[in-house]
């Protein structure tokens, strides 16, 4: 809300010094944010000029312009060359002289141009920051003012005025309004709030039919429980507006369109209250305000056909829609320039109506802003009443005794507030004077009771309804800065639990042993999400803000990719990153679901397991990529590039850092090179896949080098770790070492013979280590020799090379018997 | 006793002159070619020892002994001078080993945690420190959680004030949770009470991506339910836990403001005594009285329970607490970003 401070000044004092921030300072102590401050940015001189002579003079661009001759004060003559042609001789115009400051910083000069020496400058509306016309310069005349030459014309036309912005949070519909701003202000500082809608009971016109036709309402409540209408006639809709309203408008930011629709802003802003003003003639009969019915439609004034909803609530006469409740009016019923006579509506609606309405429609307004809040339920006559005022006094017309109020307004029902309830919420204090008090100062009708005080709030804050909101109200009218502080005793707690533990220790792992972690989006490209999986569903945005990234990721790898390039993009050569986070694995197609249940209850435990099954997996993957050298060339070491083992160690790391050990398989999973990838297995469970990158999705990505991965399903790898380890005793007895070389098919795995080798040679075995894969001369084709370390020990004796040999043995034998292993000397 | 042809003057000379060619040897080579020279078969020592089994007998036990002193002078001597040669010998090796240490390589390559992450780990260690628990719950989540349970009735503008990713179809009641908050609700639903929990989280606002604004980020909120909770509580959690992430002077202070899960409501604001360009008041979150339709939404009877929550952006933390000053350095997976923070922030 935009607040001009000559309009705030009307109902509370202002320090005669105000400035926009001094008063956002106060407003923000009650609770009304900052967000900034604004003016006209236009500085002096600035003066009323009279166009004395002129000479049209042909331009070889093809423009004329005139050369003016213009009196700026008695004796003083300025000849100015002004670009426009809407004025005559005689105008009195705005003329910005030598040293005035206009938006944008644009200083005015005597400049040489056109061949004169222009002395000053003749503004038009748009380049005062007024108006958006800039069709011509200002005549001062048709504006409806004839001041003499020589006057300040900064003052004449208010734009010395300035206005503070603040935030209006959703609950505050009345501090959409001048009204409502002076109201907190007066809260903030203490001084005098002088209601705008004055202690008068305004008017009311008769006569005029109108009813409300809404059985049902929706959620119970009436679409329109109070209609006023007040009939003006003979107003002249070619006035002009006055200049000090077209500048309050402006600076509170409307635009000035008309007399009369600058009138009907002018009074929303001022009290809150949205108006709609009908050209009277044009109206066939009474008025209806109900539902619409299948198939209805309206041109609503910005000349949009809107196709109507049964929702929908509707101003009607009897020549059907004429206005879309509370949000936009019809143009058939439209005041222009023509019109003569009008009827003024200030009614009060639904907001949860015009909420529906606004969004159905994608039609917020200025108005629907302020009844989805709540507007006050008993403003609706005095701003009727001030419309009619505003039109007397500027556009010549005049009220009859024609008009209609319609009042169906649900009495406002008391809230008990116990006594000690604000105090034990608050933790402050407050004495029983200061609680009546403060309420009685925001409006409330508030009696003494029994054990607490019976509170009735005031009609323009439909907000308040529970002894919270009056509670709330009391600490923030009273400060904030009285709270005192305590630190709460939390009970004993458990710490991070072993999953966060084992998260946190999988991560410290990754990062001392090189790996950088990074966060990246996970909306992805139903490309992208294409690129390891295959026919899986996935999670769609309805509103994504691109369409290329409009699906949740099914893995993180793509975001690694992404954020490879990028680093590669940038000169940066060696990459080793790692992201933990979660991926969206729906079951199958999201689909509607029921309506939600209400969330003014706790839902039976059908119920949260139903809303709970609707919800897709989201399961925490941890993805891995290295591209460039794990080792730098530099002095007496040589560069040693990642490779699919560094994702494959990574991985394996991981898993330790859990507190598990993964087996390895062969595997050649979609987007990673079909012969350097492991699927990582733990106890047969699947954990995920670590390997070269397809070379191809590498190189697709401008990714030059090879790309080693993994991406690895945490979930699985923290449901077998498990909390508490038991202690293996350590062996002290002497150990034998011996290595053994087998001769193999080259393509039995290594570590099936390897487990082959641990369960033959039994429990001696202490260690066992792959340091040989050799083939070529002396190994025959297809075969392979792969050399193992082998370390054995005995619990309760030296170990004897005998014993040793006689496990090896038995190992061999085994390895033999299945994969005819034999031993190569 | 005279006459004995094995005696002092005989054998002292030999013996200095063999203690002299030992100390004369410049390496262990030396000494052991010193070694035949002066204790081995050809040696004097030797020879005058061979003269031993021809001498009369009443001379043999004092020439043995006075031969046998002789060769324990000179193995000591030996064994001293090998001593210093080996030191020598070891010394010099070590020299010749010498490397300039300061162009030592680096092998392993350097990692880092993000300082997002890293940031929501070390907020929790402050509440776990105080007792409260860590908890956590979906990113897609259903509305139910997200909003309605947390008092933002469907038709009202401030469901609107939160710009919500949905997912498709909208009828699916699944959005993306625009704030950390749907947790709170999943605590107070499977917690025992009293509930102390802090859920950091990640969370989606359809913001474009800007110096201050990404549609991802991150966000830890606070939530205590207990017996007799009010806001000087908030007031003492938040103080703490300002002068632990933000120094001793850290103060905090609340202005009014709206949220539809709490009420009384406030703004946090942090005075942040080590901001760039000098100490200031710093917007840091939003906090409040949990409403009482919240704990209504969790079953748990507001006329009993009580409590409060707060919340605050991890990205604007960082950005102010840590001198970040561009969104897209946050967001962009620059390596160099992350490292420039290794493990501590």
């Amino acid at each position: 809300m935009k607040v001009p401070l000559s309009w705030l000044a009307e109902y509370v004092d202002l320090p005669a010094n105000a400035t926009p921030d001094s008063v956002m300072a106060e407003l923000v102590k009650v609770g009304l944010e900052e967000e900034g401050s604004h003016g006209f940015e236009v500085s002096g001189p600035l003066v009323v000029g009279e166009v004395l002579e002129f000479t049209p003079e042909p331009q070889s661009n093809g423009k004329t312009i005139r050369w003016c001759q213009v009196q700026v004060a008695p004796g003083d003559v300025r000849g100015i060359v002004c670009g426009a042609s809407n004025f005559e001789v005689g105008d009195k115009v705005v003329v910005c002289l030598p040293g005035a400051v206009l938006p944008g910083n644009f200083e005015i000069a005597a400049r040489s141009t056109y061949g004169h020496i222009s002395d000053g400058m003749m503004a038009s509306g748009r380049e005062l920051g007024l108006s958006d016309d800039h069709d011509g310069i200002l005549r001062l005349g048709v504006m409806g003012l004839d001041p003499e030459v020589g006057t300040d014309a900064l003052e004449l036309l208010s734009l010395k005025d300035s206005a503070a912005e603040v935030n209006v949070t959703p609950d505050r519909g009345y501090c959409f309004s001048i009204r409502g701003i002076a109201r907190e202000y007066a809260h903030a500082t203490g001084v005098d709030f002088k209601d705008p809608i004055g202690n008068a009971q305004p008017e009311l016109g008769h006569g005029f039919v109108v009813k409300i036709d809404d059985p049902s309402g929706i959620r119970g409540k009436l679409g329109c429980d109070r209609f006023v209408a007040r009939h003006v006639v003979g107003v002249d809709a070619t006035r002009p507006t006055p200049p000090w309203m077209v500048a309050r408008l402006k600076l509170a930011g409307m635009r000035s369109i008309s007399l009369v629709v600058d009138i009907t802003n002018y009074v929303m802003l001022e009290l809150g209250q949205p108006i709609h003003a009908y050209d009277f003639d044009k109206l066939t009969g009474g008025i209806t305000v109900r539902r619409a019915k299948a198939g209805e439609k309206l041109v609503t004034l910005d000349g949009q056909t809107r196709k109507l909803d049964a929702e929908d609530l509707l101003i009607t006469d009897e020549s059907g829609p004429i206005g879309l409740a509370g949000i936009m009016g019809g143009e058939a019923t439209e005041v222009t320039n023509t019109t003569v006579n009008v009827l003024i509506e200030a009614a009060h609606f639904d907001p949860v109506t015009i909420a529906r309405s606004a969004r159905r429609h994608k039609l917020g307004s200025e108005a629907s802003k302020r009844y989805e809040r709540g507007v006050d339920t008993n403003v609706a006559e005095y701003a009727a009443a001030r419309v009619v005022q505003l039109l007397e006094l500027h556009a010549g017309g005049s009220a009859d005794s024609l008009g209609a109020d319609v009042n169906q307004v649900t009495p406002t029902a008391p809230i008990f507030l116990p006594l000690e309830f604000t105090t034990s919420l608050v933790g402050v204090d407050y004495a029983q004077e200061q609680i009546t008090s403060v309420l009685s100062d925001i409006g409330c009708v508030v009696a003494q009771v029994d054990g607490g005080f019976e509170v009735i709030a005031p009609s323009w804050r439909p907000d308040i309804t529970h002894k919270t909101d009056l509670a709330e109200e009391i600490a923030r009218i009273s400060g904030y800065q009285h709270i005192p502080s305590r630190l709460p005793v939390a009970p004993p707690g458990r710490g991070l639990t072993l999953r966060q533990r084992q998260r946190r220790q999988a991560l410290s792992a990754l990062v001392g042993s090189g790996h950088t972690e990074v966060l990246t989006y996970p909306f992805v490209s139903e490309e992208e999400n294409s690129w390891f999986t295959a026919g899986l569903p996935s999670v769609k945005l309805a509103n994504a803000l691109q369409e290329e990234s409009s699906q949740m990721r099914l893995r993180i790898l793509p975001g690694l990719i992404a954020a490879a390039k990028r680093n590669l993009s940038r000169g940066l050569t060696d990459i080793a990153i790692f992201e933990e986070g979660s991926v969206f694995l729906p079951a199958k197609k999201i689909t509607a679901t029921n309506p939600l249940p209400s969330g003014i209850e706790r839902p039976s435990v059908e119920t949260l397991a139903a809303l709970q099954s609707t919800i897709p997996a989201q399961p925490k993957h941890l993805a891995i990529l290295l591209t460039g050298d794990r080792v730098k060339q530099q002095t007496n070491v040589s560069a040693a590039a990642y490779d699919y083992s560094d994702a494959i160690e990574a991985a394996r790391a991981v898993a330790r850092a859990i507190g598990v050990e993964l087996e390895l398989k062969s595997a050649a999973p979609k987007g990673f090179h079909p012969g350097r990838t492991a699927e990582l297995l733990l106890d047969g469970k699947h954990v995920g896949f670590a390997g070269e990158l397809d070379p191809k999705l590498a190189s697709d990505n401008d990714i030059s080098r090879r790309v080693s991965v993994a991406e690895i399903d945490l979930e699985v790898l923290y449901a077998a770790a498990t909390g508490v380890r038991q202690a293996t005793p350590i062996m002290v007895m002497p150990a034998a070492t011996q290595d053994l070389s087998l001769l193999v098919e080259a393509e039995l795995p290594a570590a099936t013979l390897q487990a082959t080798i641990v369960e033959g040679a039994g429990e001696l075995l202490e260690q066992i280590r792959l340091i040989e894969d050799y083939r070529g001369s002396n190994i025959p084709e297809g075969k392979k020799s792969l050399t193992f370390a082998l370390r054995f020990r005995a619990e309760d004796r030296t170990l004897t090379q005998v014993e040793a040999t006689e496990s090896r043995d038995r190992a061999v034998a085994l390895a033999h018997e299945r994969f005819g292993a034999i031993i190569r000397a | 006793m005279s006459g004995n042809p094995i005696n002092p003057s005989v054998v002292d000379p030999v013996v200095e002159a063999a203690l002299a060619a030992i100390a004369a040897t410049l390496d262990i080579a030396s000494l052991r070619a010193a070694r035949g020279a002066t204790v081995g078969e050809q040696s004097e020592i030797s020879k005058l020892n061979a003269t031993l089994k021809n001498m009369p007998n009443e001379f043999k036990a004092e020439a043995g002994a006075i031969i046998g002193a002789a060769r324990g002078r000179l193995n000591q001597a030996f064994a001293a001078r090998e001593a210093e040669l080996a030191a020598v010998e070891e010394q010099a090796k070590l020299v010749a080993e010498a490397v300039d240490v300061t162009a030592a390589p680096t092998k392993l390559a350097i990692g880092g945690r993000h300082p997002l992450s890293l940031l929501m780990d070390q907020i929790s260690d402050v509440f776990v420190g105080m007792g409260w628990e860590i908890a956590e719950g979906p990113e897609v989540e259903s509305e139910w959680f997200n909003f309605d349970a947390l008092n933002f009735d469907a038709d009202h503008p401030a469901r609107a004030m939160q710009d919500t990713f949905f997912v498709d179809p909208v009828e699916s009641h699944l959005v993306l949770r625009t704030h950390t908050s749907p947790v709170q609700v999943r605590s107070l639903l499977e917690r025992e009470l009293p509930v102390y929990v802090l859920c950091p989280g990640r969370v989606f606002r359809t913001d474009e991506l800007d110096a201050t604004h990404t549609p991802v980020f991150h966000q830890v909120e606070g939530l205590a339910i207990d017996k007799g909770l009010t806001m000087a509580d908030l007031r003492g959690t938040l103080e703490h836990f300002a002068r632990i992430m933000f120094g001793p002077e850290a103060q905090i202070r609340l202005r009014p403001s709206f949220f539809p899960f709490t009420e009384p409501s406030a703004e946090l604001d942090v005075w942040h005594p080590n901001a760039k360009g000098g100490a200031r008041w710093v917007e840091w979150g939003g906090c409040g009285m949990v409403n009482p339709n919240v704990l209504k939404a969790a079953g748990i009877d507001p006329e009993v329970y009580q409590g409060f929550a707060f919340g605050m952006g991890i990205e604007r933390t960082l950005m102010f607490r840590n001198g970040v000053l561009d969104m897209h350095d946050m967001v962009e997976s620059d390596i160099r970003f992350s490292q420039q923070f290794g493990v501590s922030l």
